[in-house]
C-alpha cells in the first residue's frame, strides 16, 4: 500500500502515526510540507530504516520549492508527478496522512 | 488504469488542489483515465466561476476546467458536493432557484451532486487518491 504524508514532522505527528501503522510491504511518499521530513537533519530512525529498505519517496517539485534539494537524507528516492502516478499504480489506492 | 481524485481544500489556501491537478495531468499524460474528481469540504471553492487571480498567477479553477474531465454523455466529471457547496454559498442555477437565491457561481465545467458520487467513484475506479487535510 502507498501512504502519502503532507505535513512536516515539526508541525504534526502524522508521519509518526503513519510509521506506527504501516505494514512490512507499504511505501511512504512525502508530499507538500511532508518533504521537510526528508531533510537529513529531520528524519527519524524509523524513517531512515524504512528508507534503507528503499521504501521512502519524496516529491521532487515540493523538495525544490522548499530549498532542501541538497539536504535530502540518504536512500530517500525523489520522484516527479509521473513517478507519483506510477507509485499509485504499483502500490494501490493511497492512504493520505494529514 | 481508472483514477478518481478527492480534493478537500480550496484553491490558494492549501497546496492540495495544485498537487491534485499536477497528479491528474501526469496521470492523463501517462495514458490513464480520470473517472471523476470530487470536491468536498472547502474543496468546493475550486468550482467558482468568479475566481479572478492576478494575471501572473495560475488560475486554479480554469486549469481544472481545461482538463475537460467528462463522462461518455458529455457531463462534467468535476463533481462538487452539494451539502458542502450550499453551506459555503456555492450554487448552480438549479440550486439557486430551488433555494430562492439570486445568481449562481458554479463554473460550467463542474457540476453539483451528492456524496453518493464519491462512493461510486471509489467503486468504479481502480484507484482513489485523496488530497488535502
Amino acid at each position: 500500500m502507498l501512504h502519502t504524508v503532507n505535513k512536516s514532522s515539526f508541525e504534526r505527528n502524522s508521519l509518526q502515526s503513519c510509521l506506527n501503522a504501516i505494514d512490512d510491504t507499504s511505501v511512504i511518499l512525502l508530499i507538500e510540507d511532508g518533504v521537510i521530513s526528508a531533510a537529513n537533519n529531520a528524519n527519524s530512525s524509523m524513517l531512515s530504516d524504512l528508507a534503507a529498505q528503499g521504501r521512502v519517496y519524496a516529491l521532487q517539485g515540493d523538495v525544490d520549492a522548499r530549498g532542501i534539494s541538497s539536504k535530502i537524507a540518504d536512500n530517500i528516492k525523489l520522484v516527479d508527478y509521473a513517478g507519483f502516478v506510477d507509485l499509485v499504480v504499483e502500490h494501490g489506492t493511497a492512504v493520505s496522512w494529514v | 488504469m481508472k483514477f478518481s481524485i478527492q480534493i478537500n481544500e480550496g484553491p490558494y489556501q492549501h497546496q492540495a488542489s495544485d498537487t491534485a491537478y499536477q497528479f491528474a495531468k501526469a496521470a492523463i499524460a501517462a495514458g490513464h483515465e480520470i473517472f471523476r474528481v470530487f470536491f468536498y469540504h472547502d474543496g468546493v471553492n475550486n468550482a467558482s466561476r468568479f475566481t479572478v487571480p492576478p494575471q501572473d498567477d495560475r488560475n486554479v479553477v480554469n486549469q481544472w476546467a481545461e482538463l475537460g474531465i467528462k463522462n461518455a454523455e458529455g457531463e462534467p466529471e468535476l463533481v462538487v458536493c452539494v451539502a458542502a457547496a450550499l453551506r459555503r454559498g456555492m450554487l448552480d442555477e438549479s440550486e439557486a432557484s430551488k433555494n430562492g437565491v439570486e445568481g449562481n457561481n458554479i463554473h460550467p465545467a463542474f457540476r453539483i451532486s451528492g456524496l453518493g458520487q464519491l462512493i461510486e467513484a471509489g467503486i468504479q475506479s481502480d484507484r482513489l487518491v485523496v488530497f488535502g487535510d
